[in-house]
């Protein structure tokens, strides 16, 4: 029983240890693409593009390896993988903030359509990656 | 460039961290219908971005000083909160029949999340 619960305790250890580790990764990642990507004309341009990208990467990498799925990935990898890495990458604060910003900058139009891109674009961003990935999984199995 | 990198790198552990272990948290109490647990981590890190935006204005505060905007923003709260985990769940959705929950999923996200912010930077107006 203590064998147990013991083993289990260490296997929530080495599960938020991979989370942990992804989320570094992605976070330097999305602080490297705030650095070099300029917003233009006050549009957030660095935190829309790592909300598009790491939407792609989750839903292509989810659907690759799922149980329909081409690649196989333990629970782990899979933490490690869409948990850390794609959630440490994006950010919906900083997304709220900036809108928040152009709100008191008085660029209401620029506010307005930073949400309206942002929502239209992660979504389809997702739903590509997605798609890639399932074609890809049937195209491998024929 | 290198102080800005650490700061980044500690933040985003602690809030990574914080978003797993809140989102298993609450996957377990009120389980995984609807991606309640997201929904609190993005609203409530969207509320302390609007405090943390607030103070910063303030010349004098410890925020205005770039590397602990990295530890505290661009580190803890964008470690914590997410878009890829929100996409996926409102695609999941969509796919599973649900699209009404779908819709109510992303509408709420958007507005409290700004309301949330919002409410922060006035708290700390408020307070001042």
């Amino acid at each position: 029983m203590s064998g147990k619960t013991t083993s289990s305790a260490r296997n929530t250890a080495i599960l938020y240890a991979y989370v942990a580790a992804g989320g570094v990764l992605g976070s330097v990642a999305r602080y490297l693409a705030s650095v070099f990507i300029p917003s233009v004309y006050g549009f957030p341009l660095a935190t829309l593009f790592v909300n598009i990208t790491g939407s792609f990467v989750i839903g292509f990498y989810n659907a690759l390896t799922g149980p329909d799925g081409r690649l196989f990935a333990s629970a782990r990898q899979r933490q490690f993988v869409m948990t850390g890495l794609c959630g440490g990458y994006t950010t919906f604060s900083s997304f709220s903030l900036e809108t928040v910003r152009l709100l008191q900058a008085g660029m209401e139009r620029t506010a307005l359509l930073n949400i309206a891109v942002s929502v239209v674009t992660w979504l389809v961003a997702v739903w590509l990656g997605h798609m890639l990935a399932s074609r890809l999984n049937r195209l491998t199995r024929s | 460039m290198i102080g800005g990198l650490i700061s980044v790198v500690l933040g985003s552990v602690l809030g990574t961290v914080a978003r797993y272990f809140v989102s298993g948290f609450v996957a377990r109490r009120v389980g995984e219908t609807f991606p309640w647990g997201t929904f609190l981590i993005n609203v409530s890190g969207a509320f302390v971005i609007g405090i943390v935006g607030g103070l910063a204005r303030d010349p004098g505060s410890v925020f205005a000083s770039p590397d602990a905007w990295l530890f505290a923003v661009t580190g803890i709260l964008g470690a914590y909160t997410t878009v890829s985990s929100f996409s996926l769940q409102t695609l999941n959705l969509a796919r599973d029949g649900e699209g009404t929950r779908a819709g109510l999923y992303i509408v709420f996200s958007v507005a409290l999340c700004l309301s949330a912010a919002t409410l922060g930077f006035a708290l700390v107006d408020g307070l001042k």
